[in-house]
């Protein structure tokens, strides 16, 4: 039961952190000069991904998992 | 009333606040000195969180940097955010969970060696050092440019409010006051912001106003593009292919060292509980991505503002402030070709201005003519950044000294108070130490922060995760993997800081990263030595697998 607990957090966070390297290595750095092509208002895509949305990403990532794990807590009764 | 008047107002207001805290949170007990008893609400530890991880560097220099580099200036504004994700998701929690005081404490009980203590001390100690330096430098900078105080006294000044709530409060002082810094700096950050993304574009959100049109139609972005091509720069946006790869190995030694940073690491032992400690992380980074997301807009604005207030006009008929910050070196016009009109452009052969990268934060609120108590808000939350990250780092060295080295190492049976007392005698010296060096900073300072970084991830990150997420990690594993990581990155960075001495010649660079992002590398070397030397020696103890098992669960 508890290794089960322990799998699905591994899971959360394989596809968190791959989603964390695409948005930013990916769409901030290597991808950026491509999606410089297309705009967000006055923003350049690229170059808005590097300086504002990257950083917009990271936050709603850890309040993503935040909310995952306390649901996962409660159901294999770890809540503190 | 003058901008002086309300710079001493703010700081002399800010900084009774700070004491004031300080006696009402003194601490009593070891555990409070160290981790403030493990009670601080997890939105108060993420604004403490901001305020310990935002240097002078974040608020006086960050946005100037950027303004300078266009596009890429964004390795600072990634690298040292997305460290939190990570921290967040692999750290924090199991960090807590284990439940100690200290990094090294987790390394040493982890890899059940008091010599990986012994190197993971020594890394958090200097480290921290290096870091500190450059804060007291920033407080010395900042009184002695706003207040006409000398910088040494500025220092000294300085040293005195921290030495004052540090020794009284160890973490619990520190953690409070962090959150009335926090609130000063933001507030400090974003009030001009506002101002100048309001004056330009009419909204008064920084980080739209960024990507909105100027009063004449044209986006800003676009405007900035053009005014920058004029001048014989490359366009603000654009991507240098040539620089790229460094940029992402910047990036990355930036985000896992930032993880893998002693003092950042030790506010989540501060919380109560394992999701404590998450959410934790979630606001510190919301409450550091406030500042982050505007210091890009900010960098913006005052290019544009300057670039239209200075190029080719007449030297006879700059605005005052222009004259205030030739005096303090930070502007310096040598009219080339004695024409009276100031030619900012990018070929050095004709350009007559040079202008200092911290100015854009600093002269903001004048170039932006806004009202004089900004500009003492200014000073005042330029101070609590470097005050608060000081006050951190500080406690990093202290408990590393008075817990790691004393109480674990040489002297197992002090008594509570006898090592209360060492912690206190320790920050007391640490304070004291981080001063002189400030009153003196070795030209190298700057330089050295590279070294910090790299020397974080390069170390820490690895041995932590490795610590955590494979059981199979032996002590012969992550103690040579740390050697290898950390020698390769300190070798590398002395070799190729031409200010450090090194020959090295930036052609000859391995792949073409510099020294900034070496700790990359350094950090995948380390997990790379620790896997393989790990498989080929003694399993790990049954005791130490019982402790991973217990850190991957809350309960």
């Amino acid at each position: 039961m508890k290794e089960k607990y322990w799998q699905k957090n591994l899971f959360y966070l394989r596809i968190l952190l791959t989603i964390w390297f695409i948005c930013s290595f990916g769409f901030g750095i290597l991808l950026a000069e491509e999606l410089n092509k297309f705009y967000l208002g006055g923003f350049p895509l690229g170059f808005w991904f590097a300086q504002q949305g990257s950083i917009y990403i990271f936050v709603i990532l850890i309040f993503i998992y935040v909310y995952l794990m306390n649901k996962l807590d409660k159901k294999h009764n770890l809540k503190e | 009333m003058d901008a002086q008047f309300w710079t001493y107002f703010l700081v002399g207001v800010t900084f009774s606040l700070y004491i004031g805290i300080a006696i009402w949170s003194r601490a009593q007990s070891t555990k409070e000195f160290y981790v403030a008893s493990g009670g601080i609400h997890p939105v108060l530890n993420g604004m403490a969180t901001a305020a310990d991880w935002m240097s002078a560097a974040s608020f006086i220099s960050m946005a100037g940097i950027i303004s300078f580099l266009g596009y890429g200036g964004s390795q600072y504004l990634m690298g040292w955010t997305g460290g939190y994700v990570l921290l967040a998701l692999c750290l924090a929690p199991y960090l807590r969970k284990f439940g100690k005081f200290t990094v090294p404490d987790f390394i040493g009980e982890r890899y059940y060696s008091k010599n990986a203590r012994t190197i993971a001390l020594i890394c958090a100690i200097f480290v921290s050092f290096t870091y500190v330096v450059g804060q007291m430098k920033g407080v010395g900078v900042a009184f002695s440019r706003f207040l006409e105080i000398p910088y040494d006294l500025g220092v000294i000044i300085g040293i005195g409010i921290v030495f004052f709530y540090a020794v009284l409060g160890g973490m619990k002082g520190i953690t409070y006051t962090q959150v009335a810094q926090y609130c000063v700096l933001i507030f400090a950050f974003t009030v001009p912001a506002i101002f100048i993304s309001l004056q330009a574009t009419g909204n008064p959100i920084p980080q739209i106003g960024f990507g909105s049109k100027t009063m004449d139609g044209v986006y800003l972005l676009e405007k900035l593009n053009q005014l920058s091509v004029d001048l014989g720069f490359d366009k603000y946006t654009d991507i240098n292919q040539n620089t790229l790869i460094n940029v992402f190995f910047i990036t990355a030694a930036l985000m896992f060292g930032t993880a893998g940073l002693p003092h950042v690491i030790v506010r989540f032992f501060t919380v109560p509980k394992v999701r404590d400690a998450r959410i934790s992380a979630g606001w510190a980074l919301l409450f550091i991505s406030f500042l982050y997301t505007t210091a890009p807009a900010v960098a913006a604005f005052a290019k544009v503002n300057l670039i239209n207030t200075v190029s080719n006009a007449k030297y006879s008929e700059v605005p005052k402030w222009f004259k205030n910050w030739e005096n303090t070196g930070l502007l310096q016009f040598d009219d080339k070709n004695s024409d009276g009109i100031i030619q900012y452009v990018a070929d050095e052969q004709i350009n007559e201005l040079t202008i200092d990268r911290d100015i854009m934060v600093l002269a903001n609120p004048e170039i932006a003519n806004l009202p004089a108590w900004v500009i003492g808000l200014i000073v005042a939350g330029g101070l609590a950044a470097a005050l608060s990250t000081a006050a951190g780092l500080l406690l990093v060295i202290s408990t590393s000294i008075s817990h790691d080295l004393l109480k674990k190492n040489i002297n197992p049976n002090i008594s509570e108070k006898g090592e209360l007392w060492a912690a206190r005698i320790s920050i007391a010296v640490a304070v004291v130490a981080a001063g002189l060096a400030g009153l003196n900073p070795p030209g190298f300072v700057a330089e050295v922060v590279a070294l910090a970084f790299g020397l974080a991830a390069s170390s820490f990150f690895p041995a932590i995760i490795l610590g955590i997420f494979d059981k199979r990690m032996n002590k012969e594993g992550a103690l040579s993997g740390m050697l290898v990581g950390v020698v390769f990155t300190t070798i590398y960075i002395f070799y190729f800081k031409p200010q450090l001495g090194g020959p090295g010649l930036p052609q000859n660079y391995l792949f073409g990263i510099s020294p900034e992002g070496i700790g990359t590398i350094g950090m995948i070397i380390n997990f790379i030595v620790s896997l393989i030397v790990s498989r080929l020696t003694k399993p790990t103890p049954e005791n130490i697998k019982e402790l991973v098992e217990s850190i991957r669960y809350p309960k």
